[in-house]
């Protein structure tokens, strides 16, 4: 028995020196933490509850079997976040350059099963050169698993992924699934393959931080949500994300007591629109100054900037906020624009987050470039979304709301529950001075004419009150008191019951 | 007494007027540009009236608009308060033919003081000292020296033709005066191609005193003391205080008399102020007479308990005034400080845009807030972009000094740059507190500029002790959120790391009643404080002192601003803390490489294309801000990479336009 303990304790203490001290330091070296150092600033302090830690590899060959390293490269378990449980695997760098073995990952899909079990997230912190390439198929078919339990745990318990370290070829696919991908800034990559193949296939010459840099990510591909300085801020920052984020599917947001007041009045949002139309403003002091305590958790904030998504609280409970932005090309709605909202909007679908959306949109993007690139595809991914959404919607108008993209961002219509519009709004097919270019088509040599045609249309569309007469509008609300008529309208929403029709699932247009 | 009057003006005297003339039961007129559409002043105003597009020159400069508004309105009086047409001869002549009184002095006076050389003159007439010197050309050393010995040493003699300090000589002997005439007649050859020298009483250590004078219609004329307003950057006061702090009762009863002097001399009506700049052994030279309210008017309101805007109303009414030169009170002390958008931390560039949030300090008997905008609104290019006049009082300057830091800890601004920091240096500068100022104040102790170094740091324990408590206060509130594992609810430690700049501060932090007890390197810091996430003030009493601190969180981050020093500190448990040091530090990414904006703007004009090789000085592109272009030009011999942004785009601070090759 004594013996049995002492054997334990030394397996423990190997397992937490995983792959040794001289890889722990080269791994400091790099500014990087290792697998159980980021665990505990991820975890509240002493929460953390391993498992799996005396597995090890079934490899025979190339003389894998001289090296065995208990845990196996990953680090596995649950702990809290704030009092709330999550399901934790953190890729250990040192052990086989964080490898990915058939055992690694069955450890990784214990953990995912146990995570949709009792419905707590799963948060995963990447740091892996690859597949455990002496394993062969064996690794490709662990990848295999986790990608299985990747989509069956989507929509059912939030899934973060925080890329710690390289995440090349195959591997990136589990990340890309998850909800929400932070990266490290200079310490992490992802790419499908690497620039030395790059190289060769296509002769393009690029460093691994251009091809796949958490800057190229989150600005670029959108792949990644947020870049962040370093290790600790990302394990913070994701903290302060789960704090928003429902335990599951079943399960209402998350609430903490604020002091608030719902009713606190704005009187700077009255002047917030300027009166020059053609004049932009920036949506997020709207969003800062409605939200709870003006905390904003933006997702993709380098992103498709002419959309701005994130998660906001409104009388201590988590609400998303989606908002055209007029600061970036007029806050039209383009490809990049409509697949960030989409995907935001169906993920506060899925966890019962109450949408708020916030309308100022001329329109979407002309042109052969978003033409060819499919935008009628992708507009009609935001559509969809927003269409198939069941949770709360309230929707406010600030300014323009005009052809499809009004019909598309959270209009009654599309099942919104309460919308709203400052007086500044202006619903219509198309702008004035485009309207009346069309209408009055023959007056066109008249510019005396259209002038007076364009203030009529001014006159009759660039105000509220046509959509107002048809019920499109629940009211016409004065900007400073925004916060409060949207808490109350949240408030009267929060038992809200609505289901589609059963189908195996949507098509959606992808 | 008038029963309406229009205000010709806007921002903050044209809202301090309102208020007087409301008090006084006036009905009041405000006139604006389409650019102060919503501003405070017109939804102060009774009745207000649009007098053209936001150039000046097309509204608040137009005399005719002005006068038809009266006429439209039926004002009896105007109001000009300070710059637009307060000083012009014209408008008020103009509301005179109406019939329509002006409420300041009369034509003929302001006439007689906006010239400089005739004012000086007339000065001169009137037995008021006037800055000794010689116009006329010397021409020789030996005449140099006869004009020095007259004048007095030290003498300054200056070419004709001069400027940027070139051809400039301080002579304090013969024989210095001798040479100094040779010298600066080379100088002035060399550099001007004009060798012609004059002379002039050299100020040592100057400060600018300023009398405020007041007189009826029916000959009475009060002085009410002097204003100090020796804080001065580029000829732009910054700091004003009544009394000040240099002057002793016989040179205040001496400039007051001589200011008076001069006043009866041009029959002057109204509030004024005469100039003086006073040397370093009290003597005082005239310089000017503003026929005109002050921007600085607060302060000497504060000491004498007077209100200017109703003297000056009931003047310009035909009133007496109601008290006499003995009644003219002198109590306690009186602080201003201009709260302007424009960033100190570059040099001093103007910052336009919207006040995302402005939050003054509250206003009491020793706090009074003069501004004309608010929360919401735009400070534009068009207008001077001063947010505010923030002026404080207190039995003594001490007093005074202390009330404006905790007046300026508590100024809340976000959307556009501001000063505050570089107003929190100067009023806790130990010079400015020990009263030794002069006009170059600002020159001499910051020759380099303004740099966040300078900003004086107070008592850094005090920072971290609160810091602990604000960060105590959010994880408090954040381990009350719902679904947490039923026993095994998130447990707070005591004991946390601040770390500020790297450096690391062990601080446990205890909960007492009513607040924490916040332990740091072997003190105890009590701190009470009802602050609640989200609020942009942290007030609190620290071991029985009042602070505040404006608190902004940033990521994980907490942003600390006090006594103009901005502090972001990560807070952590200890454990947590140490894993911080494994964090490389990042070399700020090269921006040689590229050419930035320098200010917020339009990209007007790009001239170059992508490949063009540009020799060092070439113009690249323009970008216009405040309706002024600004030429950008190569720093040295470049290829152009990369465009980064395309003609007619707006621009933010420091956003890359070009990456060079």
């Amino acid at each position: 028995m004594q013996d049995i303990i002492r054997q334990l304790e030394e397996k423990r203490a190997a397992a937490e020196l995983g792959g040794g001290q001289a890889r722990i330091d080269a791994q400091h070296a790099k500014g990087k933490l290792t697998a159980r150092e980021r665990l505990q600033l991820l975890l509240d302090e002493g929460s953390f509850e391993e498992w799996d830690m005396f597995v090890e590899h079934r490899c025979h060959d190339f003389d894998m079997d001289a090296q065995r390293v208990p845990g196996d490269g990953v680090v596995t378990g649950y702990g809290t976040i704030n009092g709330r449980l999550v399901f934790v695997f953190s890729q250990d760098f040192t052990v086989f350059g964080g490898s990915l073995s058939e055992t690694h990952a069955e450890k990784i899909c214990k953990v995912m099963e146990h995570a949709m079990r009792v419905g707590a997230p799963l948060i995963g912190l990447n740091d892996s050169g690859g597949a455990r390439i002496q394993e062969g198929v064996a690794s490709l078919g662990g990848y295999a698993d986790v990608f299985q339990k990747n989509v069956l745990a989507s929509g059912v318990v939030p899934q973060l992924s925080v890329i710690m370290g390289p995440c090349a070829g195959g591997a990136v696919y589990s990340p890309a699934i998850t909800d929400f991908v932070f990266m490290v800034k200079d310490s992490s990559y992802m790419f499908l393959t690497g620039p030395e193949v790059v190289k060769t296939v296509t002769h393009e010459e690029v460093t691994a931080e251009q091809l796949g840099g958490a800057i190229t990510h989150s600005t670029r591909s959108g792949v990644a949500d947020l870049a962040l300085e370093n290790d600790v801020e990302a394990l913070l920052t994701t903290r302060r994300l789960v704090n928003f984020l429902p335990a599951n599917n079943r399960s209402k947001p998350p609430v903490w007591p604020c002091e608030d007041p719902a009713t606190r009045e704005e009187t700077s949002l009255d002047t917030l629109v300027p009166e020059d139309p053609a004049k932009p403003y920036d949506i997020k002091e709207l969003i800062l100054k409605l939200a709870d305590e003006g905390d904003f958790f933006e997702i993709q904030p380098s992103y498709a900037q002419n959309m701005v998504v994130g998660f906001i609280r409104m009388e201590g409970s988590t609400v998303g906020v989606v908002a055209n932005q007029p600061m970036v090309l007029a806050g039209c709605l383009d490809i990049g624009a409509s697949i960030k909202g989409a995907r935001f909007v169906r993920f506060c679908d899925a966890f019962n987050i109450p949408l708020l959306t916030l309308v100022d949109v001329p329109g979407f993007m002309p042109g052969t470039a978003q033409e060819y690139g499919g935008i009628i595809k992708h507009g009609a991914k935001l559509l969809y979304a927003y269409a198939e959404a069941t949770v709360p919607k309230v929707t406010v108008i600030t300014r323009k709301a005009y052809g499809g993209a009004y019909d598309v961002m959270s209009s009654k219509h599309l099942r919104g529950d309460v919308n709203f519009a400052w007086p500044s709004a202006e619903i219509a097919v198309m702008g004035p001075k485009g309207a009346v270019e069309i209408i009055f088509r023959k007056d066109a040599g008249d510019p005396a004419k259209i002038a007076a045609r364009t203030e009529e249309y001014r006159a009759k569309f660039a105000n509220p009150f046509i959509a107002g007469s048809r019920g499109f509008l629940d009211d016409v609300i004065m900007p400073r008191q925004t916060r409060a008529r949207v808490c109350r309208s949240l408030s009267m929403l929060r038992e809200k019951e609505l289901k589609n029709p059963w189908r195996k699932h949507g098509n959606i247009p992808l | 007494m008038f029963k309406k009057i229009l205000i010709a003006n806007r921002g903050e005297i044209a809202c301090r007027v309102i208020r007087t003339a409301r008090r006084m039961g006036i009905r009041t007129v405000a006139v604006y540009s389409d650019a102060d559409r919503e501003a405070l002043h017109v939804r102060m105003a009774d009745e207000a009236v649009r007098i053209g597009p936001p150039p000046t020159a097309q509204s608040y400069l137009k005399i005719d608009a002005i006068v038809a508004a009266c006429r439209q309105t039926g004002a009896e009086a105007v109001h000009p308060g300070y710059g637009f047409l307060s000083e012009k001869t014209e408008f008020a002549a103009a509301l005179e033919k109406e019939g329509i009184a002006f409420i300041g002095p009369k034509p003929h006076a302001i006439t007689a003081m906006g010239d400089k050389i005739a004012s000086k003159k007339l000065a001169q007439k009137a037995g008021v000292n006037t800055i000794p010197g010689y116009t006329g050309v010397i021409k020789d050393s030996a005449e140099a020296v006869k004009i020095a010995k007259d004048i007095g040493y030290p003498v300054m003699l200056k070419a004709s033709a001069g400027g940027g300090g070139k051809g400039m000589r301080v002579v304090r002997s013969d024989e210095e005066a001798k040479e100094g005439f040779e010298r600066a007649s080379s100088e002035a050859l060399a550099s001007f191609g004009d060798d012609r020298v004059f002379a002039e009483k050299y100020i040592e250590e100057p400060r600018h005193i300023e009398i405020q004078v007041l007189a009826d219609s029916q000959g009475t004329t009060l002085y009410l003391n002097e204003r100090e307003c020796s804080i001065q950057r580029r000829h732009q006061k910054v700091i004003e205080e009544a009394p000040s702090p240099f002057l002793d009762a016989a040179t205040r009863k001496a400039m007051g008399e001589q200011a008076v002097a001069l006043a009866k001399a041009v029959q002057y009506q109204s509030a004024g102020t005469v100039e003086f700049v006073v040397d370093r052994d009290r003597n005082f030279y005239f310089l000017e007479m503003n026929t005109r309210l002050q921007v600085e008017h607060p302060v000497t309101e504060l000491v004498t308990g007077l209100d200017l805007v109703e003297q000056m109303i009931r003047i310009a009414a035909g009133e007496k005034l109601a008290f006499g030169q003995q009644d003219v009170k002198l109590e306690g002390w009186a602080m201003e400080a201009r709260v302007y958008a424009e960033d100190p931390f570059r040099n001093f560039l103007p910052s336009i845009g919207r006040l995302v949030r402005c939050q003054p300090p509250a206003e009491n008997d020793h706090v009074r807030v003069d501004t004309g905008i608010e929360e919401g609104s735009e400070v534009s290019m068009f207008y001077d972009p001063m947010i505010a006049k923030l002026i404080t009082y207190g039995e003594n300057r001490d007093q005074a000094i202390d009330r404006m830091a905790d007046a300026l800890d508590a100024y809340y601004i976000r959307g556009v740059s501001h000063n505050i920091s570089f107003l929190n240096a100067l009023v806790l500068h130990p010079r400015f507190r020990a009263g030794r100022l002069s006009t170059n104040f600002i020159a001499e102790e910051y020759p380099d500029g303004f740099r966040a170094e300078l900003v004086p740091k107070d008592d850094p324990a005090l920072t971290i002790a609160v810091a602990a408590v604000a960060h105590r206060v959010i994880v408090e509130r954040s381990a009350k959120l719902s679904g947490q594992l039923p026993s095994h609810e998130r447990r707070l430690g005591a004991e946390y790391v601040v770390i500020e700049a790297k450096q690391h501060h062990a601080v446990q932090v205890v909960s007492v009643a009513h607040g924490w007890e916040v332990n740091y390197a072997g003190h105890s810091y009590r701190v009470v404080t009802d602050w609640r996430p989200g609020q942009p003030l942290l007030k609190a009493d620290v071991n029985g002192h009042q602070v505040t601190f404006q608190i902004d969180r940033v990521g994980p981050k907490i942003r600390l601003f006090h006594r103009g020093a901005q502090t972001d500190v990560l807070v952590l448990p200890p454990k947590a803390a140490a894993l911080t040091r494994y964090m490389l530090d990042k070399a700020p990414p090269d921006l040689s490489k590229f050419l930035l904006s320098p200010m917020p703007g339009l990209l007007s004009r790009l001239m170059v294309k992508e490949g063009q090789e540009v020799k060092a000085g070439e113009e690249i592109c323009v970008v216009e801000a405040m309706k002024m272009e600004n030429s950008l030009r190569a720093p040295n011999d470049v290829v152009i990479g990369k465009l980064l942004a395309q003609q007619g785009q707006s621009l933010t601070v420091d956003q890359p336009i070009v990456e060079f090759g």
